[in-house]
């Protein structure tokens, strides 16, 4: 049912654009889960922003300082437990929220080490996600949500909706939204209309 | 004794090495250095001693080193690379065409190699405290007309250090763009971004730690007995006599295998057996491996003086970066150099979690530090052996921070 003309790729270069412009010049940024670091490279070369990646994945960590990156290979917990407080202007989980154990910790810990926060996540309230699993009673997949179930790295399924309702219990601040769907913004709706969502937080 | 001539860890498995990383140049532009000399200076000529930590003054200081590549115009292409502790300064190329190995890290060392020499001036130099050149135990004591021996003065990780600065500036090298080293060569690396923050602009550190643990410690604790208790040591003097040769063989032993891993021992030697079929119900030699050990020992005190092993492996349990700071955060508040620290997941010599201290306390202090854990198998000579996984890390660290620096 991926009636999506988008690719995972070009929804996470879509992604990156929309991060890139959420973010001030010359920033301090760090992203966890960086991957290839071709988003820290972005926001080098167009806002002059100064990067710091952290990567699971060896082979990725060999193309992050290809790219000349500066990058710390192990997890994302362990990648942050070491930054003084407010030590990086924002601090970046791209498309990784739905995989961390406890969402609610690396956000507290993002937000310690960084003044801002940026978070972007599939949304599970998306239209196609309900009339995959409500018509054809199956688990959804989508260009937000591009695996089956037994090869998926998601341990979370939450909508927009579920996140602003996490954001207010446990006291982070939603400053700012951006959501898209097949490469376009998303102005109303977003819970029905959003295949992912962009949020800063502070 | 033994008869399977096995060649160094150095060589025996480099074409073994993983393929996993495609390197950047082709096999034609990537050279050997070819043919090099050893070099020697006089340093610290009274009455300008070294001021060693202990206190002791030591001078004059020979320095035994080579060069590799050109020293550009500006100066300030020069990376000094650090051996480790059975090392010396003969990194790469060789001596003679008919040489049989080159230097130690020749697959890293050359044109188009991880450490280019046709971009870089590459320094290699003999630590103090050693015996392939520099001012040693067994070099002569001017005062006495004899061998140092155990006479010689203590030395430490910075006294090497501080002497390399010396050798450099008997050079005309005020700076250097880049230290790199592994195991107790990483530690000089990072003694060189700590004692001279001002003078390093990038540092690699292989394998390493900065600070010898208790595990470290023993192990060497147990080779400086076993050259002690050799009744040939006769307190370090024994120049012009015999050497302790079974201690510093046996020392040598323990150290070699606290540089492979369990994984590496079994693959190459299992449980095979050294010419025999079967097990022989006697003491004497019945497995691969003890024959390999007991080569790699004797093959060792050929090249190697027993009190220099004592006093290098001193030195390594002296070493602690953070001595005379409250932490190794603020040992470390004043480092200028941008950090590539690699460590290897097989090596239990210097497993990763000491790399991992290093660079967290980097990171506390905001420093610019990249880190990357190779999965090996090789222990802690995986530094030496995963030249294809390192290469390229090392020559895209060196390249971007050279482009950043040198506008």
């Amino acid at each position: 049912m991926n009636s999506s003309a988008e690719t995972p790729v070009e929804a996470r270069r879509r992604d990156h654009e929309l991060i890139c412009e959420l973010v001030d010049e010359n920033a301090k940024v760090l992203d966890l889960g960086c991957g290839d670091g071709s988003l820290l490279q972005r926001l080098k070369d167009e806002k002059k922003a100064q990067g710091t990646g952290v990567e699971v994945s060896q082979d990725q960590v060999y193309k992050c300082i290809r790219r000349g990156l500066t990058v710390f290979h192990g997890d994302v917990d362990e990648g942050l437990a070491d930054f003084p407080d407010k030590s990086f202007d924002y601090v970046l989980l791209t498309d990784t929220l739905q995989e961390v154990h406890n969402p609610r910790l690396v956000i507290g810990e993002m937000l310690r080490v960084g003044k801002k926060a940026i978070v972007s996540f599939p949304n599970f309230g998306h239209w196609s996600v309900r009339v995959q699993l409500f018509i054809r009673g199956r688990t959804p997949i989508s260009a937000a949500l591009p695996y089956d179930w037994w090869e998926t790295p998601n341990i979370h399924f939450f909508t927009v909706k579920d996140f602003y309702r996490f954001c207010g219990q446990v006291g982070f601040r939603v400053t700012r939204s951006v959501f898209v769907a097949q490469g376009t913004r998303i102005t109303v709706w977003p819970n029905l209309l959003a295949e992912r969502a962009i949020c800063v937080l502070e | 004794m033994y008869s399977i001539c096995y060649r160094s860890p150095l060589s025996c498995n480099s074409k073994e090495s993983n393929k996993k990383m495609n390197s950047v140049k082709t096999e034609e532009d990537i050279g050997s250095i070819g043919l090099v000399k050893e070099q020697f200076a006089t340093i610290c000529e009274p009455p300008d001693e070294l001021i060693l930590d202990s206190g002791r003054k030591l001078g004059p200081i020979t320095i035994a080193y080579e060069t590799y590549g050109e020293l550009n115009e500006a100066r300030d292409n020069v990376i000094l690379l650090l051996h480790p502790l059975s090392m010396d300064h003969h990194a790469a190329g060789r001596y003679a065409p008919d040489d049989r190995k080159p230097g130690w890290w020749d697959n890293f060392v050359g044109p188009g190699k991880a450490f280019d020499t046709s971009r870089f001036f590459v320094i290699c130099s003999n630590c103090i405290g050693g015996c392939r050149g520099s001012t040693g135990p067994s070099s002569i004591n001017p005062a006495t007309g004899k061998p140092w021996g155990a006479t010689f003065p203590v030395i430490t990780i910075r006294d090497m250090v501080n002497a390399q600065k010396r050798l450099l500036e008997k050079l005309g090298i005020d700076k250097l763009f880049c230290v790199a080293g592994g195991s107790m060569g990483g530690m000089q690396a990072l003694q060189w971004t700590v004692s001279y923050p001002d003078k390093v602009v990038a540092a690699i550190a292989l394998a390493t730690t900065w600070v010898h643990s208790a595990q470290n410690i023993a192990l060497n604790e147990v080779g400086r007995q076993a050259i002690v208790a050799d009744p040939n040591w006769n307190q370090g003097d024994y120049y012009g006599g015999e050497s302790p040769r079974r201690g510093l063989a046996l020392a040598r032993m323990v150290g070699h295998i606290s540089y492979l891993s369990d994984k590496s021992m079994h693959e190459k030697f299992g449980r095979k057996l050294q010419d025999r079929d079967e097990i022989s119900f006697d003491l004497l030699t019945d497995f691969q491996v003890e024959s390999y050990l007991q080569y790699q020992g004797l093959s060792f005190t050929q090249r190697f003086d027993a009190n220099s092993y004592l006093y290098i492996s001193k030195a390594l349990d002296y070493f602690d970066l953070s001595r005379g700071h409250n932490s190794l955060a603020s040992a470390l508040r004043d480092v200028q150099a941008r950090f590539l620290v690699l460590s290897f997941s097989s090596d239990w010599l210097y497993p990763p979690y000491q790399s991992r201290e290093v660079v967290s306390a980097q990171k506390r202090g905001g420093k610019q530090v990249s880190y990357c854990e190779i999965q090996s198998d090789y222990g802690h000579d995986a530094f030496l052996l995963e030249g294809e996984q390192e290469t390229p890390l090392i020559r895209d660290f060196l390249r971007h921070v050279r482009e950043e620096t040198h506008a």
